[in-house]
């Protein structure tokens, strides 16, 4: 499997480490739900057939986190962005 | 002697020798070990798996399932190798395997007589009673009448290698449409890769008399080969098998490179791994000729009408003194002339179908071969093959030959289009599965796609190589296909001879006949995977390239769903079997993974040190000195030398990263229990993190040396782990913040100096900063130079206890750092101390280490919950506060020092009340670390004990029975040694 | 239903020419209604059926398989069984699990070919050495059984071992003697067989694509073959279960990820009982057959596909040429994929609920070969007494929200790390 990274252009997968669901959003601690809220974002997952926004961190690479959007039934590599996108970081 | 007179692509004026079972044979270069077996008339060459059965050579190719022989001899020895891919070298040896005493006389053929009792699934009916009686008898036994060859049993002293290749196209067999495709992609100026599992490329035509551009198809692979030769953008791989389809349009590949001599070159591997990049591949890999079932199929002499033709075309060798072919299709019947055209005697050719089409009747009337139609062959005989009985409409006759070739028709190459999850698709037309869906950019072309004429293949190998090379931006080349005639086709769907005898073979290697997919069917084991699991049918070495085809046409007959309906299993990489050691490349044994030395890791080596591994870390355990008895002397002698005046160690393994940004401050307070924005210039703080669900994931020392600009360590087995959480954290929770991150662990030696002497010894050092304890005090920074003008970074901290530095400066200064030291720190007698000494001195202080953050552990658990700071969000607050972990009665962390002080303590051990059962219902804890004081004169541990804060003074039971050992032990504070922490303050 | 094997049985087949023997369980077709519902018709759906009906006197039960029995994990697993566990939450289920093979093949009449062989966790450095000394003492207290064994008997019990030229030096080993491997298709086919003979309906070919709720709770499902009410539906499918919890709403704890195996050629025996590598992911057993049956770690992404890529492949192999560099001239045969259900914490789920009526049986990770039959006897349990046995006590769905988390290995919340 490959991945288009888009800093350092398509490498092997096995440069990169993986994380998972990039769905998720860290919740709000002060929040008054927090814990039922911490629960759902540390432990459930959508865990779909079919396309999945994921983790994954160039650490062979340029370090960067990516979020890449996979189909887990083909592993077709469908998009793949940074996840702090910024303007500047791209290469000229 | 069967060699043929004349022909074969055999170089007839060398001879090569070589040994089987130990008889001295002779072959040319060109052959294969199969093929110069035949010459020399040596028909049974195995033995089957279960019923012992006298075995022949079946294929010509890959697929082979009968002719395994043991390869080489010694550390070089390959079982299961197959007779037919062997290159054959001067002084090779082979034997044959899976037989007792001998491959003519072999003892478990008696297994023959025991068939109606070996029916499929058998095993699982019996052996039960009694039921001690499976691993005492039964299991032994069939265990050692099962298996194929034997491992040598030794070191593979050969190497392999490993290797990445990108092209546009990757064409995959160099047949007819092989070489079509990548003349038409190559020309086009595309990166072509052409690889074929055979030592010579040509594949097919090899053996077919035809004819390509109105000369001999043997010019045409010539030509071909020149040109793509000749071409910069073209790599020719032969002996290269593409065994596996991966995502990414990854193609696996083995290049033999040097098993067609007899011992690798110098320098040179025994095999490469290939991953293949390919833009577009063309998948060209033709088709098998496939068995018919019929009784007494698998006598030695009996084979593929494409391997007697083969033998005869390409090698040269009668696979016996005369011959029959029984077939069911044109392209048997061709096979049959080719072998007659190549001068083997050809009895008959025994075709089911009622008539010929015209031109092959011709043809073969013309060549003066007698033609059976209607005909089928019921028996055979001949411990090797001596003669067969033929039934037609008028009666049966016997011939007597010594080989037949058999072809049931075609069955496409297309194991890889499998790999990515493609099922195969049945066409009644040709009776043959096709590829369904293929791996995105493969396309399929020729025999393996279903075109079987040979101006099929060369149309579609023509088109598809230019397709693909447009499809990869390269301009299509104007080149027209090579002109062929057609070839005919015809078949007639036929499997099995209904004939009662001898046992008929639907797969030969796992002696599966007609009579087992029977019982398969009576059973329920209908579905073609579950006929597969139950009776092994395709299991074999050949998975199922010989066998499937007719057992699933079987099994279609008795179900009466009809083949299309029924399926076929799916193929699984690798395409055929892969040496493993090819796989590891050089990652094997010593080199298995990179070795990390630490800066100083020359001079421990001369301080005689003894290393251990730490992940990837070779580092210095203890350093003995003469005279001493076994470690626990050295140790004891490194940790009062510390204790009592100085010693020094290498921490250079922890990791390091720096960090700087106006944001830092905020950064650290969120990924730390405790807080650091608030830690002042030049001053480091002990902190932990948390994972987000509230377990310790990490500690360490951050110091901050600038407003904006920190250093954190962390411990050495987390070093990456952190660095990416920090990444994480940065990248993806808090974009907004304004840190940047870089991982120093490689560009900084650090060399810890600890004892009450340190001071003296790091005044020594410095290029005249103060070192007081008012210039630099407790978890103090100073960012100076040392040992004139050697940038450093001091850190006043303390692992052991005692008065401690940390010196840190650029990695290649380490050890010239660490030889200062040892040379300031002379008068006092500094010790250099490894890892053994730190283990002791932070146990003796009750320091936590990677023993006690196992990941299953919260800071509460660890005495560490005092320090997360109430005022603030960090990762892992929110789930720490879950009610299992601050349940009371979950384990915490205490010391332990057995009440006999002479007895041992050791990690590992569970912790009971005492005169409670020894059960998993009354397991109190755990001892996670243990060493032996010198300070006290007795082993100390330190472990967790549920409400072991409550229990300071209590007697329990450390039970280790792995160990032998049952010993009562007094629950204490984990702090041994100075539990004020005074002595590291002065 | 299926006569009982036995020498009688065997000889008189011999004798008619195989002709006596009955499908080992009928085919049969859906009813309208059943007391209990079983999606998924592999090792532990099968068992879980078997037990019910012989344990809890239940015996109108489905089970239903979208594809034939014994093609899912059941048949793509490397046939280990052990009890070799660390944490009090695991090591009394499995256990049970280890006690209930013990006596399969009689309890099911068919041979099951299960082989206590040993296995040996290798030890590589001190620290190691400590751990598998903390986890043999917890097989202890849970009465498996295990040896601490020093550097030298482990190099007389597998002489063939890379004692002289290691990257990590092998200092000893964890070994628990009752473990071993067994036939996995033969699991399957003596659960369904045995299950059959008690009345159980094996339904094959037989998709659940819905669930029919009535008031919130789930009372049957809709299935390729038409509609079937339960008064208890039980899901038993291990990587599929997100895919059928999505049709109530639900977010399970797991991840579906891609485990690879592989097997050798056949070859004489070699290997006597399993090994497993302490500092890489390889672990290797030989099967009846001949095979060298090997694998290691997941490749760490979530798949469906059923199928896995090359770094993993060499990982392995890296492992294999590491430990015992005399098998580099064997080689690989097949390799496979399966789709495991990795959990948050590492460990299973067997439950009542999260619905009425709806029991849950997932979160095998890599290892549910060797929980079948106590994972079918603990599940049977509780959907009969609706409530957890002691033995599956710590299994339960909401151990995420409390904190009781049972992670062997200590990497939280991160299914890959498993």
């Amino acid at each position: 499997m490959r991945i288009p990274c888009p800093y350092c252009g398509s490498r092997d997968a096995h440069e990169f480490a993986y994380l998972g669901d990039a769905t998720l959003t860290r919740p709000d601690p002060a929040a008054s739900d927090a814990a039922e809220a911490f629960h759902a974002y540390a432990y459930l997952r959508e865990n779909p057939e079919g396309a999945h926004r994921e983790y994954w961190y160039h650490a062979n690479g340029c370090r960067r986190w990516l979020v890449v959007t996979r189909n887990t039934r083909t592993h077709e590599i469908l998009g793949v962005a940074f996840a702090r996108p910024s303007t500047d970081e791209v290469p000229a | 002697m069967t060699r043929l007179s004349t022909g074969g692509l055999i170089d007839r004026s060398r001879t090569l020798s070589f040994t089987f079972d130990g008889v001295a044979y002779t072959g040319h270069p060109g052959d294969t070990l199969a093929s110069a077996l035949l010459a020399n008339g040596v028909r049974l060459v195995g033995r089957s798996f279960k019923y012992h059965r006298p075995r022949g050579i079946f294929t010509c190719g890959s697929e082979e399932p009968n002719a395994l022989v043991e390869l080489r001899t010694g550390a070089r020895k390959e079982p299961n190798t197959r007779a037919t891919t062997v290159e054959l070298f001067d002084g090779l040896v082979a034997q044959s395997q899976n037989r007792w005493p001998s491959l003519e006389h072999d003892a478990l053929s008696v297994n023959q007589w025991l068939t109606p009792f070996l029916g499929a699934g058998f095993y699982y009916k019996t052996f039960m009673w009694p039921a001690s009686f499976w691993e005492k008898v039964y299991e032994p036994t069939i265990r050692r009448a099962a298996g194929l060859g034997a491992a040598s049993e030794l070191v593979d002293p050969d190497t392999y290698e490993k290797a990445f290749a990108f092209c546009d196209v990757l064409v995959i067999g160099s047949g007819a449409t092989g070489l079509a495709a990548a003349l038409a992609a190559a020309r086009s100026g595309a990166r072509v890769i052409l690889a074929d599992e055979d030592f010579r490329l040509g594949g097919r035509l090899l053996t077919e008399n035809v004819a390509i551009d109105g000369a001999p198809a043997r010019d045409f692979v010539a030509r071909a080969e020149a040109e793509l030769s000749s071409l910069p953008n073209v790599r020719l791989m032969p002996r290269t098998t593409v065994f596996g389809a991966y995502d990414g349009s990854e193609y696996a590949c083995v290049e033999r490179v040097s098993d067609h001599v007899a011992v690798p070159a110098a320098f040179q591997p025994r095999q490469r791994l290939w991953r293949i990049i390919a833009k577009r591949a063309i998948l060209a890999t033709g088709a098998f000729d496939r068995p018919i079932v019929f009784p007494g199929n698998d006598r030695p002499g009996v084979m593929t009408a494409q391997a007697l033709a083969t033998y005869a075309q390409r090698f040269g060798v009668g696979a016996g003194a005369n011959a029959a072919v029984f077939t069911n299709n044109d392209a048997g019947v061709a096979a049959a002339l080719a072998a007659a055209n190549a001068g083997l005697t050809l009895e008959a050719v025994i075709d089911v179908r009622d008539a010929l089409p015209s031109p092959l009747a011709a043809k073969a009337k013309a060549l003066g071969v007698r033609v059976i139609t209607g005909g089928e062959v019921i028996a055979t005989k001949g411990k090797r093959l001596s003669a067969i009985t033929v039934r037609t409409k008028s009666g049966t006759q016997t011939l007597a030959v010594e080989a037949l070739g058999i072809s049931g028709g075609a069955t496409p190459n297309l194991n890889l289009t499998c790999h990515l999850g493609g099922k195969p698709v049945y066409r009644e037309d040709i009776a043959a599965f096709v590829p369904g869906a293929v791996p995105p950019g493969m396309s399929c072309a020729g025999a393996v796609a279903g075109q079987f004429s040979l101006s099929d293949c060369l149309n579609a190998g023509t088109e598809q190589g230019a397709a693909a090379a447009a499809d990869a931006g390269f301009a299509r080349a104007a080149a027209p296909a090579p002109k062929a005639e057609e070839t005919p086709t015809g078949i007639r769907a036929f499997w099995q001879v209904k004939a009662k005898g001898d046992l008929a073979f639907v797969d030969l290697q796992n002696d599966v006949s007609a009579k087992d997919v029977g019982i398969a069917h009576k059973e329920g084991f209908r579905a073609v995977e579950l006929l597969k699991r139950y009776t092994t049918m395709g299991m074999a070495t050949d998975q199922g390239k010989n066998s499937n085809m007719a057992g699933l046409a079987l099994m279609a007959e008795l179900t009466g769903q009809g083949i299309a309906a029924t399926g076929t299993t799916v193929f699984r990489p690798p395409y055929t079997p892969v040496a493993l050691g090819v796989l590891a490349g050089h990652h094997r044994e010593k080199d298995f993974r990179p070795t990390r030395p630490t800066p100083t890791h020359a001079w421990a080596e001369g301080q005689g040190a003894v290393f251990v591994e730490t992940g990837f870390w070779l580092r210095a355990a203890y350093f003995p000195k003469p005279g001493e008895k076994d470690w626990l002397e050295s140790v004891n002698r490194e940790v009062k030398a510390t204790r009592e005046s100085v010693g020094v160690i290498d921490v250079s393994t922890f990791g390091k990263i720096d960090l700087q940004g106006p944001d830092v401050g905020t950064f650290l307070d969120r990924v730390y229990i405790n807080m650091f924005s608030t830690l002042q210039v030049g001053k480091a703080r002990y902190g932990v993190m948390l994972r987000e669900d509230g377990l310790v994931m990490d500690d360490g020392t951050t110091a901050r040396l600038a407003d904006t600009h920190y250093v954190m360590t962390t411990t050495t087995a987390n070093a990456g782990k952190v660095f990416q959480h920090l990444e994480f954290c940065l990248q993806v929770l808090w974009p907004e913040l304004d840190v940047q991150l870089a991982s120093i662990s490689e560009q900084w030696a650090q060399i810890a100096v600890s004892g009450p002497r340190s001071r003296e010894v790091l005044a020594k050092l410095v290029d005249g900063h103060d070192v007081s304890n008012a210039g630099l005090p407790f978890m103090g920074v100073a960012q100076t130079t040392v040992l004139g003008g050697i940038e450093a970074r001091i850190f006043r901290l303390s692992f052991s206890g005692e008065l401690g530095y940390e010196i840190a400066v650029p990695a290649r200064q380490g050890e010239r750092l660490m030889e200062t030291i040892m040379e300031a720190g002379r008068p006092f007698g500094i010790t250099p101390y490894g890892t053994e000494t730190l283990g002791v001195l932070r146990i003796e202080k009750g320091h936590v280490s990677g023993s006690e953050l196992n990941g299953q552990t919260t800071a509460r658990d660890l005495g560490l919950g005092r320090m997360a700071s109430t005022k603030k969000d960090y990762i892992g607050r929110v789930l720490s506060q879950r009610p299992a972990f601050q349940d009371p009665a979950r384990p915490i962390f205490v010391g332990f020092k057995p009440v006999d002080k002479a007895q041992r303590l050791r990690a590992g051990a569970h912790l009971l009340t005492v005169g409670a059962q020894a059960t998993t219902h009354n397991d109190e804890g755990y001892v996670t670390s243990v060493a032996y004081s010198p300070t006290l004169g007795h082993f100390i541990g330190l472990g967790f004990l549920k409400r072991g804060l409550e229990r300071i003074g209590e007697q329990v039971r450390a039970y280790d029975p792995v160990r032998g050992s049952d010993i009562l032990v007094e629950v204490c504070s984990p702090a041994f040694v100075d539990p004020e922490g005074e002595k590291q303050r002065v | 239903m299926s006569a009982r094997y036995s020498f009688l049985s065997l000889i008189s087949n011999a004798l008619n020419g195989q002709t006596g023997w009955r499908p080992a369980w009928r085919n049969a077709p859906p009813k309208p209604a059943y007391d209990v519902i079983i999606v998924g018709g592999g090792g532990h759906g099968l068992a879980t059926a078997y037990y019910l009906a012989k344990e809890h006197g239940i015996r109108n039960v489905a089970v239903l398989e979208k594809g034939h029995i014994g093609s899912g994990n059941a048949g793509r697993n490397t046939t280990i069984i052990r009890s070799n566990y660390l944490l009090p939450g695991n090591e009394p289920f499995y256990e049970w699990s280890m006690k209930l093979w013990e006596g399969l093949e009689q309890d099911l009449n068919y041979n099951a070919m299960v082989s206590q062989r040993g296995i040996i966790n290798l030890i590589h450095s001190d620290a190691q050495r400590d751990a598998y000394a903390r986890r043999g003492n917890a097989m202890r207290l849970a009465g498996a059984g295990s040896e601490l064994l020093d550097a030298e008997t482990v190099r007389k019990m597998c002489p063939f071992l890379n004692f002289d030229n290691a990257r990590f030096p092998i200092k000893g080993g964890l070994m628990q003697p009752r473990a071993g491997t067994a036939r996995h298709d033969a699991v399957v086919w003596g659960y369904a067989r045995a299950a059959d003979r008690l009345g159980v309906d094996i339904i094959q070919n037989c998709e659940v694509t819905g669930f029919i709720r009535d008031k919130g709770a789930v009372v049957g499902v809709e299935t390729t073959r038409g509609a079937i009410r339960g008064g208890k539906v039980a899901l038993a499918v291990a990587g599929s279960t997100s895919r059928l919890t999505r049709h109530l709403d639900l977010r399970m704890p797991l991840e579906s990820h891609v485990l690879q195996a592989f097997v050798s050629e056949g070859l004489k025996p070699l290997i006597p009982g399993v090994i497993t590598f302490g500092m890489g992911h390889f672990y290797v057993s030989q099967s009846d057959k001949g095979g060298l049956v090997f694998g290691g770690d997941i490749d760490g992404y979530n798949s469906y596909a059923q199928r896995g890529n090359m770094p993993v492949v060499e990982d392995v192999l890296e492992g294999g040429m590491a430990l015992m560099p005399m098998i580099g001239r064997l080689r690989l045969l097949r390799s496979w994929g399966g789709l495991v259900d990795m959990s948050m914490d590492g460990s299973p789920i067997i439950d009542v609920g999260p619905l009425p009526g709806l029991y849950l049986n997932t979160g095998w990770n890599y290892g549910g070969f060797k929980a079948t039959p106590a994972s079918g006897w603990c599940f049977a349990y509780t959907i009969a007494q609706d409530r957890a046995h002691d033995f599956n006590a710590a299994f339960r769905l909401d151990r995420f929200r409390s904190g009781h988390i049972i992670d062997e290995k200590g990497v939280g919340a991160q299914p890959n790390l498993h």
